[in-house]
This record gives C-alpha cells, structure tokens and sequence, in this order.
C-alpha cells in the first residue's frame, strides 16, 4: 500500500483495514450529583410540610371529607362549570368577531374593536363582576327608552333579568371575549399573507377567504392558547363569589359562615377546581398532540 | 385634465378594442416610491407575453394592479374589453365595491411564485374550491373537473395529497390546476419558477408551454429566457417602473437595442 497524498493517510478508509467491525461507546456518563442533592433538600422540605398540615390542630380532616360530595357543593361545582362552558363559548364567538372586525379595513369597525378589548381587558373582571351584580343601582328597569319622553316600551325590573347568575355570565363572557379577541387576532396573522392573496385571485370576498381559507389555518395556532384560557376561566368563575352566584366558591363560602370551618370548605373547594384543571389540562395535551400530527402530514 | 373631463369617450380613448388586455399610462406609487412609471401594453388575444426585468422594477405590481390585488394611481387597463376596478356612469369613474372587485377577479387566473396553495386542503379540494364556493357549481361536477385537470398538469395520481406532501414542482403544477378551474380568459404568472429547485423547474415550464399551446392568453413574469425564446409571442423588457424595450423575443434577446437590456442579458448569461 503506497500513500503519497499525506491528506488519505488521516480518512477512515484508510484507516479500516485495522479496526473491528463494531465500535461501542463505554465511556463513563456524566454524574448528575447537585440534582441529587437539589431532590434531596427538596423531598426534605416536602415532607415537613406535609407532615405539619397532617399534624395541624386546626385543620379537621374529616370535615373535609364529609363537604367533599355534599350536595350543595356538587350544584355549585355544577354552576361553575355553566359559567366556564358558556363564558368560554360567548368569549370564543365575541373573539373571533372582534378580531376580525379589528383587522377589516372598515374603521369604524376597527375603533369598536379596539375600544371593546382597551376597556373589557383593562377593568379587572372583580370590577367588572360588581358592575354587572349591581346594574340595578344604575338602571332600575331595563327596556326601550323613547328619548325625550317619560315612555319606556318592554319595561322590566333590572333584577329580575339580571340574575346573579346573569351578571356573572355577562362579565365573565365580555372579558373573555376581550382576551380571546387576541388570540384570535395571533392565530390569524400567523397565516401566511399568501393564501389570503391566493384566496382573493380566484375571486374570493375577504369574508369568504377568512371563513374557508384563514381562519381553518389559524385555528391550529388559536387552539392551544384557548385551553390556557379556559382554565384561568374557570378559576376566575371563583371571583362570582362576591355576587352570590351560588357557584363552588359561593357555596363553600355559605357553608363556612354558618359552621366556621373556613380553612376546611376552602380545601374543599381547592381539591375540586384541582381536580378539573388536572382533567383539562390532560385534555389540553391530548388536544395539542392531536394537532401537532397534523402538521406533518 | 382627462380624469375631470367628463365625457364618456375620453375614458376609453386609445383603448384598443380587440386586445385582450389593455394598459394605458398606468401609474403606481407606493407612499413615495413611484413603482409604475407610465405603463402602456396590449396583449392579444392567445398571445404570450413574456415580462423581463431587473428585481425591483415593478413587474410583480404590474401583475397585481390588472388583477386589482393593488389599485391603480392613475391609468387605466381594460381586460376582455371590462375596464378594471372601476364602472363608467355618466361620464365618471366609479370604483367597483370588493364585490364586483372579486367578480372580475374570477376571470384573471395567478400563479405566484411560492404556489400559495391552500394548506389546509388536499390537491384536489385546492382545485374545486373557487369553483364551488365561488362560481356555485356542485361539488361533484367540480371534484371531476378538478380531477381532469389535476391529470393536464401530470398529478392525477397526488389528487389526495396536501400541499406540504408535494415538491415545489407539484405544488406549482396544482396551483396552476387551481388558477384554471375558474376558467381564465387571461392567466398571470409572476416568477413561477423562481423558488424551485433547479431539477424542477422543467416540469412547470413544460405544463406552462402546454396552456400556451392551447391558445391561453398568457403574461409570464419570468428570468427563463430560454422559455421566454421558444413559448413567448412577445418579450416586454422593464426597468424601474417603464417599459424599455418591447418586440418579439428572439429580436429583442439576440439584438438588444437599449444599453440596460444588454445590461440584465449580460448578467443572467454569466450567471
Ligand atoms: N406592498 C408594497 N408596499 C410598499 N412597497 C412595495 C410593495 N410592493 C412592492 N413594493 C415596492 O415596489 C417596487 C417594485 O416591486 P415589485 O413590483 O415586486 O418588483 P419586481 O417584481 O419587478 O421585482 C419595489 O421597490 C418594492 O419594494
Ligand atoms: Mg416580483
């Protein structure tokens, strides 16, 4: 075997003729030692809390376990997820029609839009839940006012249309409308100009391009964000407390009030908007896998 | 003086009546960038016009001012004999609404340089979707058109395919498929195969000869100037928002008469 180009002598071909078939790796790993020492101080600290909240004289466990499937506390975990189901499903609507009104061309439109998310989003939702819980304070009676006259057509006390149950689902929807309307508005301008431009070359309005071409794209961008906001929905439902909106909130609150045990009802209440965030979080992964796959296909 | 005279004459003047499309002194700025400087062209009817020039030179917004994906400043330009973006009523200019603006779309085929297929569609629903929810036809009659067409341009076999399962080739091919579903009388094509690998740029030019065959009235945006040679029936050289040089394309290519011409064949040829 004659070398004359010094450059061979250094390539693996020149180099196999003496090496074995196989090369395995038995290098020594690497010794992750201070995330052992990290988990150590940490299952450390873990159990002593647990242990003092075990140990606490002023928890009383059984309480908790007698409140868990009381019947109250099952209607208004079934009033709580009303709330978060239609509130989401209103939030979805008003967010995807704000958002479009916000990218139209029509300024009019465009100003609603943004004037709708400016004040929805900025009003903390406790504000907004309060407002709509005591519209009755600003209008008594609800109907169509003839202007500069005392007549007022479908006249209606205030209280009666505006429920407790009403006013959470107006606040909760128009806040969430305000959130999802930007969401929405990402999900869209993530779909590349060019099939809106393809869209409207084979004679597509704007409105029919969003509908069948953009918002189908955008949706794969939209959805993972709109789990995240269901969930901090549903937690926000807990605020309807402050109306009496005999939700989960409101109901262990009731409770307590009558039987004192505050901490108890409270844990009652954390166990069960744990239970669903767990639940909704799973379908939320689920969800995202699903989608994911789609994009390589 | 001529856009507050009101007369209905002076608005179609100098319109030439047999082309199929009509330019006349189109201008186009955007903010202070003047685009289109004065744009005067006729294409007739079947006739291949092939549009050269350097990057920059207002090719792509020519291209998009006769499908009024952009409007016009000042001009005008008649396709089919319809005059574009706007209706005359009693000696005036009235601008069309974006619906009668989407109508007269339906008519202009485009194929853009990256294919802009739908992605959220197979081949075949790429195809049938103008048709169906633009033009009203059934889904059925639409889907076998589709089909027929997706066999002229060679993919009748990726009917089911999505876009991101094609080649930039096919996918070009499909849009093609798309643009003709609605029955073009004039077909634009901006640089189609300027964003495909170079072992498939032959494939798009070969379905694109076809259609010039077939008697489609074509404006090919294009850097192929051999393509430009054989298929084109006339070769209209831009440069910064005029047209500069203008002929039948063996002419123009192998005796340019204007320095900037030689100039764009010089650097294409050393590259
Ligand atoms: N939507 C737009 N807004 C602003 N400037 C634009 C727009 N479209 C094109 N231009 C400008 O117009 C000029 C011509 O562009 P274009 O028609 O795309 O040229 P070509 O297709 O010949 O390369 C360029 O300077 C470009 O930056
Ligand atoms: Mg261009």
């Amino acid at each position: 075997m004659t070398m004359t180009d010094p450059a061979m002598a250094a390539t693996p071909r020149a180099a196999n003729d003496s090496l074995p078939e196989r090369l395995p790796i038995n290098a020594v790993p690497v010794r992750h030692w201070k995330q052992w020492i990290a988990a150590a101080i940490l299952i450390v600290l873990l159990a002593a809390t647990l242990l003092s909240l075990a140990t606490n004289d002023n928890i009383h466990y059984p309480t908790i376990g007698e409140y868990l499937f009381n019947p109250s506390i099952l209607k208004g975990l079934g009033v709580t997820f009303q709330l978060a189901i239609i509130a989401m499903l209103a939030g979805i609507v008003i967010g995807i029609l704000v958002a479009v009104a916000r990218m139209s061309t029509n300024r009019v439109l465009n100003a609603v839009a943004e004037g709708y998310i400016w004040l929805f989003r900025g009003v903390p939702l406790l504000v907004q839940l309060l407002l709509f819980g005591n519209f009755a304070l600003l209008a008594p009676e609800l109907g169509i006012a003839i202007p500069f006259t005392d007549t007022v057509l479908l006249g209606v006390d205030t209280n009666k249309v505006i429920t407790p149950f009403m006013a959470a689902i107006l606040a909760l929807s128009l806040h969430e409308g305000a959130y999802m309307a930007e969401v929405v508005r990402g999900g869209i301008l993530a779909v590349d100009k060019g099939q809106s431009e393809a869209a409207t070359a084979v004679g597509m309005t704007r409105g029919l391009a969003m509908r069948r071409i953009v918002l189908p794209q955008a949706l794969r961008v939209i959805i993972p964000p709109t789990g995240n906001q269901f969930i901090t929905l549903l937690k926000a439902t807990a605020l309807v407390a402050v109306i009496a909106g005999h939700d989960l909130m409101s109901t262990a609150q009731n409770i307590s009030a009558q039987n004192y045990r505050t901490i108890e009802l409270l844990l009652v209440a954390s166990v069960w908007y744990l239970a669903i965030v767990s639940i909704l979080s799973f379908l939320q992964r689920m969800l995202e896998r699903r989608l994911s796959r789609g994009v390589e296909r | 003086m001529t856009t507050t005279t009101p007369t209905g004459s002076i608005l179609s003047v100098d319109q030439n009546p047999d082309a199929m499309v009509s330019i006349r002194r189109v201008h186009k700025s955007f903010g202070d960038n003047e685009v289109l400087r004065g744009i005067d062209l006729d294409v007739q009817q079947g006739e291949v016009l092939c549009l050269l020039g350097p990057s920059g030179s207002g090719k792509s917004t020519l291209l998009r001012c006769i499908n009024t994906l952009e409007t016009i400043d000042e001009g005008r330009i008649w396709v089919d004999g319809d005059l574009i973006g706007y209706r005359e009523r009693a000696g005036r200019l009235r601008a069309l609404n974006a619906k009668e603006m989407a109508a007269q779309r339906r008519h202009i085929g485009m194929v853009f340089q990256r294919f802009n297929l739908f992605a959220n569609m197979t081949a075949v629903e790429n195809v049938m979707e103008a048709p169906v929810h633009v033009a009203g036809s059934k889904r059925a009659q639409a889907r076998a058109k589709a089909l027929e067409l997706l066999d002229r341009v060679g993919l009748s076999s990726h009917a089911n395919h999505y876009p991101a399962q094609l080649s930039g080739g096919q996918q070009q091919r499909v849009a093609i498929a798309r643009a003709l579903a609605m029955e073009p009388r004039l077909m634009l094509f901006d640089e189609p195969t300027s964003a495909l690998d170079p072992e498939l740029v032959g494939e798009v030019l070969e379905v694109m000869r076809g259609l010039a065959q077939s008697g489609m009235t074509m404006i090919v945006v294009t850097h192929e100037i051999a393509f430009a040679r054989d298929v084109g029936d006339s070769l209209v050289f831009m440069a910064e928002g005029r047209v500069v040089e203008t002929g039948h394309p063996r002419e123009v290519i192998d005796n340019p008469k204007t320095d900037r011409m030689r100039q764009f064949l010089a650097v294409r040829n050393a590259v």
